[in-house]
């Protein structure tokens, strides 16, 4: 027994020792791609600059700046409300589809294959064609997605869950088919309804997916940026009194991006604030999500 | 079963892997050095030539297959590498930003304008009584920065206005002579339209609103009330005022209204755009087609006698106007490469505009160069500018050139524009003195503040 236990300990060792060989591709691209770059904008936050290198340290103000910004301000409220109702239209859909799909229908693997498929294009390019398909519609009313910002709203909603449930539906199929016969059987002898079966006994078995998935369309939601930009940039405005505009369907990234570019070169340092903003406003919310789900799930 | 999935899901990840090996390998190579022309054999060649090299970053999209035709003509010819990089359109500054910052940067680059001087100023060296700087016939099209340093040269002109039909005028029973101001104009493009179906052909090509299109109405057709401001004011500016009168707002909307009632497509459809307007004008869907000097070469083969007319729009006194004459395109050499890079940079440029080969191609691009010994023009809306000039008419300067924050300022027209197309009621149409207005002063206190 002791034996065994000191040779499986010099595996370990041995193996720890190659340990930077296989770590050491990764940890490197993580630190070039990520880290680094995390650290630099952090510190560009506090910078007046054009481009990296020519940065200036000037302190708070860029935070200052952006929390003045009344547009970042509107960009957030949107972005939270059009995030949660995201997470709700995908995750109910989604679970639906997936729930559809693993009642033994015949051809679900078509069906599972075929929802999954938008996922696989890129979010400009739809952003692009949903554009398309919905002025086709609202042409031949005479008004057209850039023209109200319900349409706008109401229309990525349409892209993105278009987009998601199939991606959603693969992790819930995925938790559906984990819950054990034994449990439904049990279920189903006691005399319970499908929807009995359904609340008590499926749905707390698929938690975690649930979890996982609402963390997913959550912060996907927040971090949105290419189908916005391409659905409708943010159109239609509202022209303020003093000259000023108010873009009803710009998201928080795009706000940042416009930010950085629209402007003359002097706002790049508040750009880069709005982006340590965004940045731990999305981790805060994400974080207290899956930990809220969390508690929900139960042991197996 | 499993075994068979196993299989197929290595082989899956193993083509990935693969897949993403080949795209960087790929994005790497195309990157900046596609277009790169090195020099097959520099060395033989080059024994006289400097040691420098030059990277040009164009903002042109229609300019890049003559500039790479041009880079690899002159490698060819002196062993000096050239790269030409040309920015998507639209995204000039996004790529002058992250290319300005690499080890090897852009020696030569764009900038257009006065909000450009003020962001790239510092980046550019002072051309004064450099090589290039004494090729130049005039000093119309330059820009300096505050401390007279000049920071950019004109390398051609441009014009703008209405680009006309003389054939279709005729068939529809009107002459040339009609168009002499805002009246005419408006009555000869309500006939046509009202006899479109008849005719076969309507007044305006699509006035569309879309990203490809909007800075023809939100950059080039706002001018004219620049224009008439500075008129009105008595002195052109030179540089951005803090704030605009709007005085000619009306004038504005006659012509804006005149292009978007009397056209091939309904108003209401002009936000998402997508309609082709150079196409109906080159195939005679329409007579009238508001753009610039640069599409003179995209519609001559079809419209032979095609002309530009000035933005009539009912100021008084227009019958003297001229054509929207100046340039966004001027060249500044990077302040931080080295000495041979300036210098091998500043001799091509030269190269481009005395050449006569080069010259002759750059011409057929662009225009008219401003320089000494570069061949005339064979740009018939250019001449239609000249003639205009030399009868006397007042040229309508490029006080465009000056919008604050241009991008965010013209979005912010095109939104208010979008819901005026869509209903064109006096509401909408004040939301769009407010953008045009207000909206200046407050991307110029963005801009300054």
């Amino acid at each position: 027994m002791s034996k065994k236990l000191r040779r499986d300990n010099s595996m370990i060792r041995q193996t720890r020792m190659w340990s930077p060989l296989f770590m050491g591709p990764v940890v490197a691209a993580f630190i070039i791609g990520f880290v680094w770059p995390f650290v630099q904008g952090i510190y560009l936050s506090f910078c007046k600059f054009k481009t990296i290198s020519k940065a200036e340290f000037i302190g708070f103000g860029n935070y200052v700046k952006a929390f003045q910004d009344a547009s970042f301000t509107h960009a957030f409220w949107y972005t939270a409300l059009f995030a949660v109702t995201s997470l709700v239209f995908i995750n109910v859909l989604a679970f639906a589809v997936a729930y559809a799909l693993t009642q033994g229908i015949k051809g679900s693997n078509l069906y599972r294959t075929v929802f999954f498929m938008p996922n696989l294009i890129g979010g400009i390019v739809l952003g692009y064609i949903w554009s398309m398909i919905f002025d086709g519609v609202l042409s031949r009313y005479g008004t057209s997605i850039l023209l109200e910002s319900k349409y706008g709203f109401w229309g990525l909603i349409i892209l993105m869950c278009w987009q998601q449930i199939g991606y959603m539906m693969i992790i819930y199929i995925a938790g559906l088919q984990a819950v054990p016969e034994d449990m439904l059987e049990a279920a189903k002898i006691d005399g319970a309804t499908k929807w009995q079966t359904l609340f008590k006994v499926t749905i707390p078995n698929v938690m975690p997916s649930i979890t996982i998935c609402m963390f997913l369309s959550l912060t996907n939601g927040f971090k949105l940026f290419d189908q916005n930009l391409a659905l409708t940039a943010g159109q239609p405005y509202i022209i303020q009194p003093d000259g000023s505009t108010i873009n009803t369907t710009e998201m928080l990234a795009l706000n940042i991006y416009n930010t950085f570019y629209g402007s003359n070169a002097a706002a790049r340092g508040t750009a880069q604030a709005k982006a340590v903003i965004f940045f731990i406003l999305v981790a805060a919310i994400g974080l207290i999500q899956l930990n809220y789900t969390r508690k929900r799930e139960v042991q197996q | 079963m499993k075994k068979i999935l196993a299989i197929i899901l290595a082989m899956t990840m193993v083509m990935a892997l693969v897949a993403c090996g080949g795209n960087n390998s790929s994005d790497s190579a195309s990157a900046p050095a596609e277009s790169t022309d090195t020099g097959a054999a520099p060395a033989e060649e080059s024994g006289s030539a400097a040691s420098g090299s030059v990277y040009w970053l164009n903002f042109k999209p229609e300019l890049d297959e003559t500039a790479q035709k041009l880079a690899g003509m002159y490698t060819e010819k002196t062993g000096v590498p050239v790269k030409v990089v040309t920015a998507a359109s639209g995204t000039y500054q996004q790529t002058l930003t992250a290319e300005i910052d690499k080890s090897n940067p852009p020696t030569l680059f764009v900038i257009g304008n006065s909000a450009g001087v003020k962001d790239w100023g510092e980046y550019a060296m002072d051309l004064t009584g450099t090589a290039i700087a004494n090729e130049l016939n005039t000093d119309a099209y330059n820009l300096y920065d505050e401390d007279g340093r000049l920071v950019s040269i004109g390398y051609c002109y441009e014009c703008y206005g209405i680009i006309v039909n003389p054939d279709l005028i005729e068939k529809a029973g009107h002459s040339m002579d009609e168009l002499k101001n805002f009246e005419g104009l408006k009555a000869v493009a309500e006939d046509i339209h009202a006899r479109a179906a008849e005719l076969g052909f309507d007044a305006f090509s699509a006035s569309d609103m879309d990203d490809s299109s909007s800075w023809r109405f939100t950059g080039h057709m706002a001018n004219l009330e620049y224009v008439y401001e500075e008129r009105e004011a008595g002195a052109v500016w030179t540089e951005c005022p803090a704030t605009i009168t709007g005085n000619y707002m009306d004038n504005y909307k006659n012509l804006f209204d005149l292009c978007i009632n009397n056209s091939t497509v309904e108003p209401s459809t002009l936000a998402t755009g997508g309609h082709d307007a150079e196409n109906e004008f080159k195939t005679g869907k329409a007579a009238f087609f508001v753009n610039g000097s640069w599409e003179y070469a995209a519609v001559s083969g079809d419209v032979p006698n095609a002309t530009m007319i000035p933005y009539y729009c009912g100021v008084a006194g227009e019958e003297k106007a001229g054509l929207n004459c100046g340039t966004e395109n001027c060249w500044a050499v990077n302040a931080d490469v080295s000495a041979e890079d300036q210098q091998a940079t500043i001799d091509f440029m030269v190269w481009l505009v005395s050449d006569p080969e080069a010259a002759e191609l750059m011409v057929e691009q662009l225009g008219i160069l401003p320089y000494k010994n570069a061949p005339a023009s064979t740009n018939g809306f250019l001449n239609d500018a000249a003639r205009y000039t030399a009868d006397g008419c007042y040229v309508m300067d490029w006080a465009t050139n000056y919008q604050p924050n241009v991008d965010t300022y013209r979005a912010g027209l095109v939104a208010a524009l979008n819901q005026y197309c869509a209903d064109q009621s006096d509401a909408n149409w004040d939301a769009v003195k407010t953008a045009f207005v207000d909206g200046w002063a407050a991307q110029y206190k963005a801009a300054n503040g």
